[in-house]
């Protein structure tokens, strides 16, 4: 078996780790300061019974028990009414510890709650750009892995913690008031515990870490090879693939065992050390007693229960060190995650309901009007200008780049008057779709302008620059809930009338009406119970009932079989009708009948103009049409 | 079920039968250990005797220097023991997927199989390792100290029994009931993971349609819907402590007014006081201990069920019991074959199909989206068997062959298919594990893939990423058909495998296919006439059907639905923009890189 050479703990990740730590408590302290300070009180009083619990036994056996030996008639009363007083205490402690869970529970629901809450309104607020770098199944995990670490740690770990912060100081006072010397005795033993959890709990911290690439490992290896699980049939390649498993598998095993070996060994560790701690005590108190007297018979008797009760707690912090160790990892990803930088929005420019007089004069009003108009105010002037929103939109000379290194788009230019359809063709990777995800500005662009009816979208307020288009995508994306709220999407005021109307100019009325529950029917899991066809439809009469001047479709009808193609055409037909249209299509139909075709090829446009231009200049597009290759 | 699972432990028997009996051990010492303390207060300190603590101290020293072993031994197997259960299920899953069929596959999600095979079986560890470790442990130590104190007073001890019935009874209500309530917080977090992956995947509808607000309120709620479930469940946990407190304190209680009477009437020493009070914690601690568990357990009780469910699916295509190694050649005939995906369905995908393919023969397959062109394909391999009828490959049915044998002279390009985290000569490697360099060359020649691997700059050894997202698609499609040809096949099967590729390269591949391999069947799928047009026949399917089988020149003449397809590819009707002919191969796009992550949801 393989060695696994763990990677040794770095000094960075754990600064990191601890920041975050200290942010969780800063957070924690914000929000449940008080909840906080009454569960230190309730730690208090337990722990105050407790120890006062173990000193009883001390007066029990000193002040009632040994008076009354051989004495002929003992009297009772005493010892009852000490036993009833100690109930009174052990009853305040019980009550204590009953708020202080109570109190803890809604403690950390509340900060889980608060922390998902603020991780997803923090995430919603993100960049596309963000999605785009992260494994989706990393953001998922920050909601339930990494929030489910700090559960742990928050209603177990925490008050723990104190609560053995609490009792050590408690059951330290105890103890130096029985006996200095035996203190600095048991003293001397919790030293010794202490270094030995360290040397430990480094060992299996290692081996966890170890654990985790390992077990990184094995995944990677089992989400490739289930995804290609039917082409490894198709080639017998099964035998190879589980060698390869088998190696990384007995990997994770080796780490897994290690991690789990020293983690398990530190308990016993230290129960034994203090089992020797209370022999020495009680050999050295022994002594004391026996040869000084100034030790009494109940007081080292209680001693040695303190001695217990003060190993006791440092056994439970140790037992804790992994959850905290993981809930610092947990913590520092989430508050990664609040760290990102916001999708950047610094516009001015507002879409506002407009009225124009007959002098084509726009004014703002309050009501709905059906008529848009972008507010503009001008800093340099003091004035505010209206222009009718009209759908004119504009590119001039836009560079563009995912990342700084690899330039994606170079000097586009175009314009698209209100009401015309421009379509886009070329291979993919020819940069069609991120010239689309410019203009509601998904990216951001390096250089040039992109104008939409004459204002710099850079100058639009983003929300309502995205008001004014509508997107269909190649994959649709439906949400849990119903039909009719699919739709509400892109309204969410509209009226059942609406919606209906909205999916009638979609053509999705008519199976939306053969569903069980027709409008009302669930959606679920992105709508695997309808077809990709309806799905598709769906998404149509979502931008539909949003009726934005401006119109994005992006392969909007590439996974459909041509019968329902044909329905989804005729809706988009309906829906592109008076709106300006950005279409990247590969079906002629949808290319022909288009105002201008921008034929594009790595990046560039190297063609433009409507079809009829484009066949008579006999270029690419020509030879994409007839399928001749034309001798240059 | 759980059968199913302890099967795995295996090698790890050992280790699982040490762990508890360690533990016992361990268990053992820490019930002496009280004893000898109770001597060294009664016999030495009560009695002023040095000696009697010296002889007392040692044994408990030596009995600690035991018990630490003990427990060292019993963490070490426990450990072993767990991560060794883990081991061998991850094996057994994964062995048996390699065993599925493709039915067996579409059965489970790749996504399911993969949780199946990490966090289920964490989990799993995790429950194995506490069962061990205190599935002996606590009862044991129960047992042992409840003996300790009969054996002291037995009176007194009777105090103790009452309340272990009384607490038993009260954590295991309470255990039962937040069992109850964190079934349904799965169900929730099912809610929360659903509405954050919608909105992680679908962020692009979101703000185009600026309904953060909206998504925010919506999330809010699931997530405050979650809190309340979980706070109902740690309210009632939350009894737990104060109730062990309460019978601790109560029995402690108990047991020094009882106590005390007996000590004065000369029954019990003050040492044995201490003793049992010590037995009382260890007593409650194992009832707490035990609770735990039992929560523990009934939440892995899921996970248990999820790894069952694929160590107990049963292949659906298996090896014939005495399997034919050879194949004759390659000729196919389809003799009353009818195919449906769910075996009970009556709603056949393929209905009576019936055709013969003589062996070298190139046949083309085309047809519309969901006319069943790939299942009628997938049928020749057995990724999949008939529901009626017979399929004979070189004469004889494909049921009798080994499958490995028939797999390998049936060379299989799937529609959607898959290249491997590799070097691309380790790729091509797939299809013939000792193929020669000079013949992984002129496979990919073949398939004209040699032209864009030259013009990388580490050629072959260009290291290919997982999943294959560093090439384009017309280039992955080549190395693929390379693949498959390095298995030098007696039947190829093209299924829509040059569908990014340009039509001048896709003809260049057939002509290969023609002049080089002319004694290889070749069964192409095809969206595009112009790829199937030169093929000895054409198959033309409809809705499962064969609508017409012949020559282009006869399937111009005799079949509708061939020369409607023809036309509306060839007249510039509504046929498709063949983008793959837009440009020369390039690398693929930031835009698609970008997008690999996309789909990675679930």
């Amino acid at each position: 078996m393989p060695r696994v050479q763990p990677r040794p703990l770095k000094k960075e990740d754990l600064k990191k780790n601890a920041a975050a730590m200290k942010r969780l408590f800063r957070f924690l302290f914000s929000h449940f300061g008080f909840h906080l300070i009454v569960v230190a009180v309730c730690i208090v009083i337990s722990v105050l019974a407790n120890t006062r619990g173990t000193l009883f036994l001390q007066t029990l056996i000193d002040d009632y028990i040994q008076p009354m030996i051989g004495s002929k008639d003992p009297d009772y009363l005493p010892l009852a009414l000490a036993i009833g007083k100690m109930a009174a205490i052990y009853g305040a402690g019980i009550l204590a510890m009953l708020a202080q869970n109570l109190i803890m529970a809604r403690v950390t629901q509340g900060t889980l709650d608060l922390l998902r809450r603020a991780m997803f309104d923090h995430m919603e607020g993100l960049p596309i750009r963000y999605f785009d770098t992260h494994p989706h199944g990393d953001i998922m995990s920050l909601y339930t892995n990494d929030i489910d670490t700090l559960r742990q740690m928050v209603s177990q770990s925490l008050p723990q913690f104190l609560n053995s912060l609490i009792t050590i100081v408690t059951v330290l006072i105890c103890m130096i008031r029985l006996s200095l010397p035996l203190t600095f005795v048991t003293l001397f033993m919790v030293f010794v515990m202490m270094t030995a959890t360290k040397k430990i709990a480094g060992r299996s911290g290692k081996y966890y870490m170890a654990q985790q690439k390992d077990i990184a490992s094995v995944n990677s290896h089992i989400e490739e090879m289930m995804n290609g699980q039917k082409v490894i049939k198709v080639f017998n390649h099964e035998p190879q693939s589980v060698k390869e498993f088998l190696a990384r598998n007995d990997r994770l095993f080796d780490s897994a065992y290690h991690a789990n070996k020293y983690a398990n060994v530190l308990a016993p560790v230290n129960a034994q050390l203090g089992n020797a701690s209370f022999v020495l005590s009680a050999v050295i108190g022994g002594l004391l007693a026996i040869f000084t007297g100034n030790l009494s018979l109940g007081a080292l008797a209680s001693f040695l229960n303190f001695n217990r009760s003060f190993t006791m707690p440092i056994n439970q912090v140790s037992q804790q060190l992994n959850f905290i160790v993981m809930a610092m990892a947990g913590a520092d990803r989430i508050f990664t995650l609040l760290d990102e930088k916001q999708e950047p929005d610094d516009g001015y420019v507002t879409l506002v309901n407009a009225t124009v007089d007959e002098n084509g004069e726009v004014t703002e009003v309050e009501e709905r009007t059906g008529t848009w108009a972008w507010k503009h105010y001008h800093k340099a002037d003091n004035t505010t200008t209206y222009k009718l929103q009209e759908g004119q939109v504009v590119y001039d000379g836009v560079d563009f780049g995912y990342n700084e290194d690899k330039q994606v788009l170079f000097d586009i230019s175009l314009q698209a008057q209100p009401g015309q359809k421009i379509a886009f063709v070329g291979a993919t990777g020819a940069g069609k779709t991120t010239i689309i995800n410019l203009i509601n500005r998904f990216y951001d662009i390096e250089d040039g302008k992109i104008r939409i009816d004459g204002i710099n979208v850079n100058k639009i307020k983003k929300a309502d620059l995205r008001r004014s288009m509508g997107l269909v995508l190649q994959d649709t994306h439906l949400f849990t809930g119903t039909v009719a709220d699919n739709i509400r999407f892109g309204k969410l005021d509209a009226s059942d009338e609406e919606v209906r109307k909205a999916a009638k100019l979609a053509n999705a009325d008519g199976f939306i009406r053969r569903l069980p529950q027709g409008y009302d029917t669930m959606l679920t899991g992105n709508g695997t119970n309808l077809s990709q066809g309806q799905r598709q439809l769906l998404a149509i009469a979502r931008a539909a009932i949003y009726d934005p001047p401006v119109l994005v479709l992006d392969e909007a009808t590439s996974s459909i079989d041509t019968r329902t193609e044909k329905l989804v055409q005729e809706g988009l037909d309906a829906l592109m009708k008076g709106r300006t249209s950005f279409v990247i299509a590969h079906r002629l139909s949808t290319i022909r009948n288009a105002d201008c075709i921008m034929v594009m090829d790595q990046g560039r446009i190297i063609e433009s103009g409507n079809h009829d231009d484009l066949m008579a200049q006999r270029g690419k597009y020509y030879q994409l049409y007839t399928g001749k290759v034309v001798n240059a | 079920m759980i059968k199913t699972l302890l099967a795995e432990v295996k090698q790890y028997k050992k280790a699982s039968f040490l762990t508890p009996a360690f533990m016992l051990l361990e268990v053992i010492v820490e019930m002496l250990i009280p004893r000898l303390m109770a001597r060294i207060v009664d016999d030495g300190i009560g009695k002023g005797s040095m000696q009697a603590i010296l002889i007392n101290g040692a044994a408990m020293l030596a009995l600690a220097l035991g018990g630490l072993f003990a427990g060292f031994m019993g963490g070490k197997y426990g450990a072993l023991a767990s991560a060794g259960l883990a081991k061998n299920l991850r094996e057994a899953m994964f062995k048996r997927i390699q065993t599925f069929s493709f039915e067996n596959i579409d059965h489970f999600s790749t996504a399911s199989l993969v949780t199946r095979m990490t966090t289920d079986v964490t989990t799993l560890q995790n429950a194995y390792q506490i069962v061990l470790r205190m599935g002996m442990r606590a009862p044991a130590s129960l047992v042992v100290a409840m003996i300790m104190a009969f054996s002291i007073s037995p009176r007194l001890a009777l105090i103790y029994l009452a309340v272990v019935f009384i607490l038993g009874g009260a954590l295991f209500l309470v255990a039962y009931s937040v069992h109850k309530i964190f079934e349904k917080i799965f169900r929730e977090y099912d809610n929360m993971n659903e509405n954050v992956q919608e909105n992680v995947t679908g962020i692009r509808v979101v703000k185009a349609y600026v309904r953060e607000a909206y998504e925010r309120s919506g999330f809010a709620k699931t997530s405050m819907e979650l809190m309340k479930k979980f706070l109902h469940a740690e309210s009632i946990l939350a009894l737990n402590g104060p109730m062990m407190l309460f019978s601790a304190y109560g029995s402690m209680m108990l047991i020094s007014w009882f106590g005390a009477h007996m000590i004065i009437q000369n029954e019990l020493t003050t040492g044995n006081l201490m003793s049992l009070m010590t037995y009382c914690m260890n007593i409650l601690m194992s009832l707490m201990m035990l609770s735990m568990a039992f929560v523990l357990i009934t939440m892995s009780s899921a996970s248990i069920e999820r790894i069952s469910a694929v160590l107990t699916e049963e292949p659906t295509i298996t090896n014939p019991a005495e399997p034919v190694t050879t194949v004759r050649d390659g000729s196919i005939c389809f003799d009353h074959v009818s195919f449906s995906y769910d075996g009970n369905s009556k709603e056949h995908v393929l209905t009576d199909i019936n055709f013969a393919i003589r062996s070298g023969e190139m046949i083309g397959i085309i047809g519309s989206t969901g006319s069943a062109k790939t299942s009628l394909v997938n049928l020749i391999s057995r990724l999949y068997d008939v529901s009626e009828g017979t399929i004979y490959v070189g004469g004889r049915d494909v049921r009798e062959y080994d499958l490995v044998t028939l797999r390998d002279e049936v060379s299989h390009v799937l529609q959607k298919n898959v290249l491997f985290s590799g070097t691309i000569y380790e790729n091509l490697r797939w299809g013939d594990p000792d193929a020669t360099e000079a013949e992984c060359r002129r496979a990919c020649r073949l398939a004209c893939a040699d032209e864009f691997i030259e013009r990388f700059p580490e050629g072959y050894e260009t290291y290919i990423e997982q999943g294959g997202t560093n090439v384009s698609g017309g280039q992955r499609q080549r190395l693929c058909i390379a693949r498959a040809l390095l298995k030098k096949p007696k039947i190829l099967i093209l299924d829509d495998s040059t569908s990014a590729v340009d039509t001048a390269t896709d003809a260049k591949i057939r002509k290969a296919f023609r002049e080089e391999i002319p004694e290889t069947t070749k069964l192409i799928i095809a969206q595009r006439i112009a790829s199937v047009q030169d093929a000895d026949r054409i198959i033309v399917m409809d809705e499962g059907r064969i609508s017409g089988i012949g020559t282009h020149a006869q399937l111009m003449e005799s079949n509708e639905i061939y020369r409607d397809v023809y036309e509306s590819q060839t007249g510039g009707g509504s046929g498709d923009f063949d983008e793959a002919k837009m440009s020369v191969e390039q690398p693929l796009g930031e835009e698609a890189k970008h997008g690999l992550y996309r789909k990675g949801g679930a």
